[in-house]
């Protein structure tokens, strides 16, 4: 299971001098809901049928912090790959398929559809090719038996289904699951299960991050159609100039 | 500058597509038959010669150009709002923040981030139908049974509610002005992890993203996380009892109070105005 550190940005961005990150000293960090949810369906998975969950992230020393996190959810360890740097998409899924290839074998490697800060919508496709494995993302549903997985992707009007022979790389989306809480206990239990963190460095990115910019636009002013249920009528006329009502 | 445009159909968002092509060069329009099978299709365009690639920054359209970005090994920029030369400036946080890149390569693929360009109007599309050999594909299709009501993502009008609604039962005044609208009823993220209703309700950056004439918001606080799942809203109306809440920074209207008075109240006037 990949995961990536990112911030619980809470509701306005606000940028470090040199527009490069988010200011973070005022957040707390989280890994991305798809994640949540792949973490999740991994543990299900493993308690169901035997195996090993093995969580791994590419991120600053403190991400660390994530993979506890995943682990007092179930998972049984975890491999850090650390820098302080943002890597381009291609570079990180180099990175990861050099970690998987000293871990495996895998039945199933499972990313988030797409990170929830850099959006990228293709490190999990990219591992899959360099492993020459099959792949299927965005999935809302997941079965496993007799060394195949059925997966359900959503889309407008209801959901595909794919069926791939294992292993294979899925990308998931939130929904696919509701995540447990931690318990105090596997918290514990997370303090004392393997990190391997391993150094890296950044090689040069080929999609080049210049600079983060907010966008114009939130900010709006709003017109008061009134306060408390006494601005019922003037909401209904504003339905009708709308046309909705 | 050659361009190939990789399109879904006539839908919006690979309409838009279409015109960040035309703005980079002579365009080409490209379409498959058969079932979606990513891999396949994504290496019919990786045979073909473009300088630039663009797809719709839809799912369908990030992942296939995900797929010929690894087969060629080239970078890929999702969800550009913007192309200059070798810069572009593309969606993070699903749209709530940009970023400005450069692209180091020869070729370039991209995706049109939905709503930054106008859809153009009638796109000559060539359809073609690839090989498939075992390519992974679509094998079978489930639509499930809506009750005849209108899909979240399809409706003019959504009524969402957030942390301010305060129970599963709650969402009931919602319901009963969402069904008044014929529209659908939507929720934040707080209200689906406290399990008051389920994730195909989510609107958000993991969840739907909307598009509807109206959108209105109730109880909701405004976090990023939900804009960017209804900032595609053509006006959006925002109820809340915190006068600072972000959401009025993102509203065209706004009424100040309580929700469980003011929903019912717009319910009951709307009745009222019907049956004059």
């Amino acid at each position: 299971m990949c995961v990536k550190r990112v911030p619980i940005t809470g509701g306005r961005m606000v940028l470090t001098a040199d527009g490069q990150a988010i200011e973070t000293k005022h957040l707390g960090f989280t890994i991305s809901p798809h994640e949540e949810c792949g973490v999740e369906e991994a543990v299900r998975i493993v308690e169901a049928g035997g195996g090993e969950v093995l969580v791994l992230t590419l991120g600053p020393e403190e991400a660390v912090e994530q993979l506890r996190e995943c682990m007092a959810l179930g998972a049984d360890r975890a491999v850090h790959l650390v820098s302080a740097d943002e890597w381009d998409a291609q570079a990180t899924a180099a990175a990861i398929v050099d970690a998987i290839r000293a871990e495996e074998p895998f039945d199933l490697i499972v990313f988030g559809n797409e990170s929830a800060d850099a959006g990228n919508y293709q490190v999990g496709i990219r591992v899959a090719y360099a492993l020459g494995l099959p792949v299927v993302t965005g999935l809302k549903g997941i079965t496993t038996a007799d060394g195949r997985a059925r997966c359900e992707q959503e889309v407008p009007g209801g959901r595909d289904v794919y069926d791939v022979p294992l292993p294979a790389v899925v990308t998931v989306k939130e929904g696919l699951n509701l995540p447990r809480y931690p318990s105090v206990p596997a918290k514990l239990r997370a303090n004392r299960k393997p990190v391997d963190a391993r150094p890296l460095e950044r090689p040069a990115p080929r999609l080049e991050k210049l600079r983060l910019v907010v966008p114009e636009g939130a900010g709006k002013q709003a017109e008061i159609l009134g306060h408390g249920p006494e601005a019922a009528p003037r909401v209904v006329e504003v339905l009708r100039e709308l046309g909705v009502a | 500058m050659s361009v190939l445009v990789f399109v879904e159909g006539e839908d919006e968002l690979s309409c838009q597509a279409v015109t960040l092509g035309e703005q980079l060069g002579t365009a080409s329009v490209l379409m498959f038959d058969g079932p979606y099978a990513p891999s396949a299709w994504a290496r019919e365009l990786a045979g073909r010669e473009w300088e630039v690639l663009v797809g719709p920054g839809s799912d369908r359209g990030n992942e296939v150009l995900a797929h010929v970005a690894a087969q060629l090994d080239l970078p890929f920029a999702a969800n550009v709002t913007d192309v200059r030369g070798d810069e572009v400036t593309r969606v993070r946080w699903g749209g709530t923040l940009l970023e400005e890149a450069r692209v180091r390569a020869e070729r370039r693929i991209l995706t049109a981030a939905p709503f930054a360009f106008e859809a153009c109007g009638d796109p000559k599309i060539d359809v073609t139908l690839p090989e498939l050999d075992d390519a992974v594909r679509v094998i079978e299709h489930l639509a499930p049974d809506t009750g005849g009501k209108v899909t979240l993502a399809d409706a003019r009008v959504v009524v969402s509610g957030g942390r301010g609604v305060g129970s599963a039962e709650g969402f009931g005044v919602l319901e009963e002005l969402a069904a008044l609208l014929d529209g659908a009823v939507g929720c934040s993220r707080v209200v689906t992890s406290a399990g008051w209703r389920p994730h195909t309700d989510q609107v958000g950056q993991t969840g739907t993203k909307v598009s509807p004439d109206l959108y209105i918001a109730c109880g909701i606080s405004g976090a990023t996380q939900h804009i960017a799942g209804c900032k595609g809203a053509k006006k959006l109306l925002a109820i809340n009892d915190d006068p600072e809440a972000t959401i009025f920074a993102h509203a065209d209207y706004a009424v100040v109070g309580d929700l469980h008075e003011i929903v019912p109240a717009i319910t009951a006037e709307l009745r009222k105005a019907r049956g004059a």
